[in-house]
């Protein structure tokens, strides 16, 4: 991993997109349209706009992630209904809302791990760089390796250090020059690596929570994703840990499109660009659903939103 | 409005709060008795049967336990070599044939099984009953379609069989306990960095579960290696000779100790004590080893 170039089996960061590719390129209209258009109003121009410091105005907007009504099932209940949202390349997006609105059942959807639940169904489409997440000869190992997930809780494997960051790398059975070098590069990007260099044999559980969580981060990098979802990353941390994943979140941000969900509203404000605001609706029936409210720059969403209920949320009236 | 104090409630905080035990309650000196009682039936009873075994099989706990072969004429020079050797060459057997077996069925069923399929569920069903058949019932089973249905006779492969179909539910059991014990956490993080399904459950879920395998599998086995009645059944009686492959005829020492403790001569009630000896401390050992296996690989979450 030291060396890109020289190891031919794990894709260099820079050409993850561009070679060996194993997810086929699925032709939808919904695809083709998020290369220039996102449906929300980020455009470069508006997303200078939104911001005044500037820092996004010289980054093109390029959406990874997109989704199109995208509705969620859990068997009959529909969870989400119909989110249209685009998550842009390098930067972080939040999501927040109450709980139970559905941000944890989204976010699964992104690495196809709502496969696991049973009776899970999505309805509308998610596309990756274009490519229909959900079309039937898409690889779910794929797009789990290029879409990894840090969980709420830390869930270090019962190993060391060392298999723990190696195992991603091992199972995708890349032929690296070095596992020593993969496993220091790893850490030290999750801002692990001086506190477990000279432990890397000991047991993973044996870590703080914090500590775990920062493993389970960089055991996330290891298999060089392009995406990292985080679901609620900081919830069973204390403040120092969490803000300790917040900066390596910003720094991450550089080479990650980074999608998290928080109850933490400071958190969203912290560290994300972008933030996505859900709630969840009572339909004639009585039954609550999952909904987007609207998603924007943070700095817009915090001080300027356009919808009440934002507002209502944000300054802590509701939720 | 005023408060009443009962009897029993707190001093009022007039009073200095006092710290002094006043005893411990009835009811939960009484239950403490219970469990000690309980404990101490089991334990007595176990302490009894084993120095019962040892003081009559004393006199015979030397080497020519070992070294000699049975016989039913000659009291003082018998010995159980040959239903030492079988017991061996029948667990050995009983073992790979039940636990992959038992094992990879309970990855089936906890890992790939559907349990809303009626197929599943009534498996699942079967296995549960299938540990309550009495051993007997094995018996007639192997003696039917394996020994005769077959045509093995009462071999090592056909004893062999048997037992393991005897046991296969109780590691089947034990390993869905140990499986299900591990955390959907771990599942979930190994798949989501890019692991197969198999991976997944070769690389984390079967380490993690091993310590609740090796239970079973011991609990299985000391099953197996006491058992008898389906052994009996199938044809397995005296034989002065050691098994020197799955298609011999064999003996096993608790058959051999049946044997013994039929004969009218007082020798050989204690030749059986002694033997029984003998099959305690390979249960022991065989224990021992699943401890080991169990400390050794002992994982936390
Ligand atoms: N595995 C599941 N099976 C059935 N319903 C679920 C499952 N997971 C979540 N739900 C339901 O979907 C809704 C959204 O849940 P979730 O996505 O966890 O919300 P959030 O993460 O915003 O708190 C809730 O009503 C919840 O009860
Ligand atoms: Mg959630």
């Amino acid at each position: 991993m030291s060396d890109p170039n020289g190891s031919p089996s794990p894709p260099a960061t820079s050409s993850v997109f561009t070679t060996g590719t194993r997810i086929r390129v699925h032709e939808s209209p919904a695809g083709a349209m998020t290369e220039s258009t996102p449906d929300q109003p980020v455009s470069v121009a508006s997303a200078s706009a939104g911001v005044s410091d500037g820092e996004d105005a010289d980054r093109a907007y390029e959406s990874v992630i997109t989704t199109r009504d995208l509705s969620v099932f859990y068997g009959s209940y529909q969870a989400v209904r119909e989110v249209d949202m685009n998550f842009g390349k390098n930067r972080i997006t939040a999501m927040i809302g109450p709980s139970g609105c559905g941000k944890s059942t989204v976010l699964r959807c992104f690495n196809r791990m709502n496969d696991l639940i049973a009776g899970a169904r999505v309805e509308g489409t998610i596309t990756y760089h274009g490519q229909d997440v959900y079309a039937p000869d898409v690889d779910t190992i794929e797009v789990r390796r290029r879409v990894g997930m840090v969980f709420q809780k830390p869930n270090p494997f019962p190993k060391s250090i060392y298999d723990n960051v190696a195992y991603g790398p091992r199972v995708n059975g890349w032929k690296v020059q070095s596992m020593d070098d993969v496993v220091e590069e790893a850490l030290t990007r999750a801002a692990l690596w001086d506190e477990v260099k000279d432990k890397l044999k000991e047991s993973a559980l044996a870590l703080s929570g914090g500590q775990q969580q920062r493993l389970c981060i960089a055991r996330c990098i290891a298999v060089q994703p392009d995406v990292i979802l985080m679901d609620e990353p900081c919830a069973s941390l204390d403040p120092i840990a969490t803000s300790k994943i917040e900066d390596l979140m910003r720094e991450l941000a550089d080479d990650y499109t980074i999608i998290i969900v928080t109850h933490n509203m400071q958190q969203a404000a912290r560290v994300s660009d972008r933030t996505a605001f859900f709630t969840a609706d009572v339909d004639d029936d009585g039954v609550r659903h999952g909904r987007l409210v609207e998603m924007d720059w943070t700095k817009k969403i915090f001080t300027n939103p356009s919808d009440p209920r934002t507002e209502g949320y944000i300054s802590g009236r509701f939720g | 409005m005023t408060i009443t104090a009962p009897p029993t409630s707190p001093p009022s905080p007039v009073d200095p709060p006092l710290l002094k035990a006043t005893g411990e309650p009835l009811r939960e000196r009484a239950f403490k008795w219970m469990l000690w009682f309980c404990m101490a039936v089991g334990l007595i009873t176990l302490v009894v049967l084993i120095t019962y075994v040892l003081i009559k099989g004393w006199g015979r706990l030397d080497s020519r336990l070992i070294q000699n072969m049975p016989s039913s004429v000659l009291p003082e020079t018998a010995g159980a070599q040959s239903a030492i050797t079988g017991t061996l060459w029948l667990m050995t057997f009983t073992a790979i044939w039940s636990l992959p077996t038992g094992i990879l069925a309970a990855i089936y069923l906890e890992e790939y099984a559907d349990p809303n399929r009626w197929y599943n569920r009534a498996i699942e069903i079967n296995v549960l009953n299938l540990a309550a058949v009495p051993s007997i019932v094995f018996g007639i089973l192997g003696l039917a379609f394996i020994s005769r249905g077959l045509g093995f006779g009462p071999t090592v492969l056909t004893g062999s069989i048997t037992l393991a179909l005897l046991v296969l539910p109780i590691v089947v059991i034990a390993s869905r306990e140990a499986i299900r014990a591990v955390p959907q956490s771990i599942r979930a993080g190994s798949l989501a960095l890019g692991a197969t399904h198999w991976q997944t459950i070769y690389r984390q879920v079967l380490p993690a579960a091993i310590p609740g395998i090796a239970t079973g599998a011991i609990l299985a086995l000391s099953r197996a290696i006491g058992e008898a009645a389906p052994l009996l059944m199938l044809g397995v009686s005296f034989v002065r000779f050691n098994p020197d492959g799955l298609m011999s005829t064999f003996t096993a020492l608790p058959v051999q100790i049946y044997n013994w403790t039929t004969e009218a001569r007082p020798e050989y009630t204690d030749l059986a004590a002694a033997a029984s000896v003998v099959l305690l401390v390979l249960l022991l050992a065989m224990n021992s080893v699943a401890i080991y296996i169990r400390n050794k690989t002992q994982r936390r979450w």
